[in-house]
């Protein structure tokens, strides 16, 4: 009989105050770090898009480089801030000024681990391989 | 502060020479959206000539290419252009989906070894771009990451942005939802393969350049 052995999953769950007095340097080296030891991380919050730029120039610059690593699948989920009001979109700004965009939550996995993030603006849905 | 000084640089030259200078105009997405092949249709209808070689195998530029002074015309107005096409931004590649292409395994290795060269390239070369076209499946799901995060980028950088929502040609194309993905930028459906709707892209693009 063939048994097939299940790997855990591991999940590491980062509150945005963890990464917040981190340099763009420091926090992607963070999340890559947690990346390359296979984890999935749920980040409470979300980058900046100059970060998550770097976050992905640092992949491809490991791609290759490391074994088995084929780079990283990314998702962020939020508020549809474009559909809101005008005072909901006032309190949104202010909130991500004083504690950062706290109400998102970005998912980032290696790509051996996570094959697809399918993503609409209703659900997400996670395949892993 | 960089941007500002550019714009008045443009301003001036426009109130100098009547024109604008050489506009920088990136075409930006997804690897296999269409980038090459939207400039390789610019080329054709303004110089004649093709910018760069497409294929069906993701990641077939993995350089960044230019051509330059491409006079454009509409509506009795003239705009010179320098086209940068970039290779598709992606955040993983893997060798071994190039193989189901038929690839042996030593090219498909130095592809994707070159590939991820290529989005390092195409991200370095955002802040250089007056405005940037991105280049979208319009039969693919607009609402990946990669999608977000290049016009995240462009938006942080305040660099002007226009939709090609491409491949309207397909039957899966589906514009409106591209539109429904990105509200705040106007998005133009074309097929750069056949040329369908050029006209409205190129008055989009004057639109755009006027912003810079």
């Amino acid at each position: 009989m063939i048994q097939k052995k299940l790997k855990g999953l591991s999940l590491q769950i980062i509150p945005y105050s963890e990464i917040e007095h981190l340099s763009i340097v420091e926090r992607v080296k963070k999340l890559l770090d947690l990346i390359l030891n296979n984890k999935i991380i749920i980040l409470h919050g979300r980058l900046r898009p100059e970060e998550e730029a770097r976050l992905i120039e640092d992949t491809m610059a490991l791609v290759g480089h490391i074994k088995n690593f084929k780079g990283i699948e990314l998702a962020v989920i939020e508020p549809d801030v474009y559909k809101a009001n005008f005072f909901e979109k006032i309190k949104h700004g202010i909130a991500k000024s004083l504690i950062g965009n706290s109400v998102a939550l970005t998912i980032i996995g290696p790509a051996s681990v996570i094959k697809e993030i399918k993503r609409d603006p209703k659900r997400l849905e996670l395949f892993l391989r | 502060m960089f941007q500002t000084l550019k714009n008045l640089t443009n301003k001036f030259f426009v109130l100098l020479f009547g024109r604008k200078k050489n506009i920088k105009i990136g075409f930006y997405g997804p690897p296999n959206a269409g980038k090459t092949s939207l400039a390789n249709r610019i080329c054709k209808d303004w110089t004649g000539e093709e910018m760069g070689i497409v294929s069906r195998i993701p990641h077939e530029t993995r350089h960044v290419q230019f051509k330059e002074k491409v006079e454009i015309k509409h509506k009795g107005k003239t705009l010179l252009f320098k086209l940068v096409d970039t290779p598709g931004i992606a955040t993983k590649i893997d060798y071994e989906d190039f193989l189901k292409f038929g690839i042996r395994k030593s090219d498909a290795k130095k592809r994707a070894k070159e590939a991820t060269q290529g989005v390092i390239e195409s991200i370095q070369w955002l802040d250089d771009m007056d405005a940037v076209v991105v280049v979208l499946d319009a039969s693919e799901n607009p609402y990946s990451q990669v999608n977000i995060t290049i016009i995240g980028n462009l938006v942080a950088r305040k660099i002007p942005i226009l939709i090609a929502a491409n491949k309207i040609d397909l039957k899966k194309a589906d514009v409106k939802k591209i539109e429904r993905a990105f509200p705040e930028y106007r998005v133009v459906g074309i097929s750069a393969k056949d040329g369908t709707n050029m006209n409205e892209f190129y008055a989009a693009l004057f639109e755009v350049a006027q912003k810079t």
